[in-house]
């Protein structure tokens, strides 16, 4: 049976076909201001790299941010299903030892506590707050003028811990900007970003209880600096999937298979 | 290549002296200075009369921001001040404990209600001041002496800074984004986001969709205000009200606060120099006179 997720986030869209257990394709783009474009983009995408069209999708199940949007044509998904969800399904299917999920996004943090069968037990959402999601490294790296993706790596490089103030993305920037001008060394700069930022999922991760093995999703499970610093912060070790940004829209692509 | 890009989101600079107090004359002359984390302010009063004040941009220092601040007031003085003319500074605002020159450290609450006494007189009871980094709701008595408070310093919604975000994506100057934002039929829906990030992301996609600038400022206003007044509702309000810090010079906040609360805050005095900008520094100078006489023993 093939199947497909779909999951529609604030800053990228993923695609994943399934054949039963059997991965066929991913793809990914940017969302942008056309939401239903960007989805059929990557939908379209991870059609082709599979070799069938959309006909050959028996079921197809949508989530993220945006997942009400694919309900409607061009994608016509059968269902939607919450992010906590698809995201507890897709991490107990590439780690079975799973009991809590945390996904970092663009513009969302979650934790989930979840059973050996990939069902949800309890979870917590920050999706007020900047300061808990990709945003707040990608609005720090450009305060730092650092690439997004090299923030990780350099903060890596420091061995200093610099206390950071502040708890909002904007006070943050001000904050950087002054950490600057006094000449601290950008690797210390990029350790104080991503310890803060641990310590905020920390706290929410913290409130739905932490039970082995700790998977980290979502995009900033790229950022190995922040990876490193959510270790130290939840005295945990934590395991990173392959591919952490499609785990959400590979959960989507399983529940699919239930055509419940 | 190099652009100049515009900086809409700074409030300018400015300075006040009385043209009609000779401080040489004074007994006792104090002074305060009020570092915020966005703005510095400093006051000087001779004989408990406001004398001079400014208002200047805080640097990556909260101490040379004070130096500053203190220094291009002095320069503006006629006959010359010195610092050492001055008989006791008292330092407030986020940058209190760096003051060089203050002999003490009072916190911005206490200033704030202080100064909003001198400013408007005894009837006042609630203060709300808005600055860079913070938000805070003031009760007080007839003397200006805080009852209670309460503040949000960890988030930007609501803040000062949060309307600098705005004006900057809008391009519109700081001190006229609230008039702009009067410039509206019928009021919009507020932004839904609580997040400045998020609502700047949300301002973009509506300006997008083509929505003219103006409803827009007026979107965020209005979301601005709904956040001040929950605070102040929480306090619970007493007559009369007033607004202190940046955003008391911003129509479209003061007006739609006054619009929710259905409690029309004073406006502002129109004595010179008599600037809510400055009530905390103003209220610093204040502590300033009452402590060194005090320790002068004059009653």
């Amino acid at each position: 049976m093939i199947t497909a997720g779909i999951d529609l986030g604030a800053r990228t869209v993923k695609a994943v076909i399934m054949d039963g257990t059997k991965i066929l394709s991913k793809a990914i783009t940017i969302t942008g201001f056309e939401q239903k474009q960007s989805a059929e983009e990557a939908l379209n995408n991870a059609l082709k790299t599979a070799g069938i069209s959309r006909k050959d999708i028996e079921y197809l199940v949508a989530t993220g941010t945006g997942r009400k949007v694919c309900l409607e044509p061009p994608i016509s998904a059968n269902r939607e299903v919450t992010e906590v969800i698809a995201d507890a399904a897709g991490a107990v299917f590439v780690h079975p030892a799973t009991r809590t999920v945390i996904d970092v996004g663009a513009e969302e943090g979650r934790a989930a506590r979840v059973d050996e069968k990939g069902s949800v037990k309890d979870f917590v959402i920050n999706e007020r707050c900047a300061a808990g999601a990709g945003t707040f490294v990608e609005a720090m790296a450009r305060a730092l003028e650092v690439r997004v993706e090299d923030m990780g790596p350099l903060a890596l490089k420091s061995t200093r811990s610099i206390p950071m103030n502040a708890q909002c993305t904007v006070f943050a920037e001000s904050e950087v900007v002054t950490l600057i001008h006094e000449q601290t060394p950008k690797e210390d700069i990029a350790k104080a970003i991503v310890d803060s930022m641990a310590a905020r999922i920390g706290s929410m991760v913290r409130r739905v209880g932490i039970e082995k093995d700790v998977v980290l999703i979502g995009g900033v499970a790229k950022n190995i600096g922040f990876v490193e610093a959510l270790k130290r912060e939840l005295a945990t070790d934590i395991v990173v999937p392959p591919d952490p940004e499609f785990v959400g829209a590979l959960g989507a692509a399983l529940i699919a298979a239930r055509k419940e | 290549m190099s652009e100049e890009r515009k900086e809409f989101w700074r409030w300018p600079e400015y300075r006040w002296v009385n043209p009609d107090i000779d401080w040489t004359k004074g007994k006792v002359i104090t002074a305060g200075v009020d570092v915020g984390s966005v703005s510095s302010k400093a006051a000087i009063l001779v004989d408990g009369e406001l004398y001079a004040y400014d208002y200047m941009r805080t640097g990556a220092s909260s101490k040379d921001s004070a130096i500053k601040a203190m220094t291009w007031l002095l320069e503006a003085i006629e006959p010359k001040m010195k610092l050492e003319d001055i008989h006791y500074i008292v330092g407030t605002g986020y940058g209190r404990v760096n003051v060089p020159f203050a002999k003490r450290a009072i916190t911005e609450i206490a200033c704030h209600a202080r100064g909003a006494n001198f400013l408007w007189g005894p009837t006042v009871r609630t203060i709300l001041d808005v600055g860079g980094q913070d938000v805070k709701a003031i009760r007080c008595d007839e003397k200006g002496k805080v009852i209670s408070f309460l503040m949000n310093d960890k988030c930007a919604a609501g803040t000062g800074r949060g309307m600098e975000v705005f004006a900057d994506l809008l391009g519109v100057p700081i001190q006229d984004i609230g008039h702009l934002s009067l410039q509206v039929k019928e009021e919009p829906p507020p932004v839904s986001n609580t997040c400045v990030v998020f609502a700047r992301n949300e301002a973009s996609a509506l300006l997008r969709q083509g929505w003219p600038k103006e409803q827009v400022a007026a979107a965020y206003h209005l979301a601005m205000a709904m956040r001040m007044v929950e605070l102040l509702e929480r306090l619970g309000v007493e007559k009369d009200l007033v607004v202190t810090g940046g955003q008391s010079k911003n129509i479209g906040i003061v007006k739609r606060v006054a619009r929710l609360l259905n409690i029309e805050p004073l406006p502002n005095p129109t004595k010179p120099g008599y600037d809510p900008v400055a009530a905390g520094a103003i209220g610093a100078a204040l502590f300033a006179k009452a402590l060194y006489e005090r320790e002068k023993g004059v009653k």
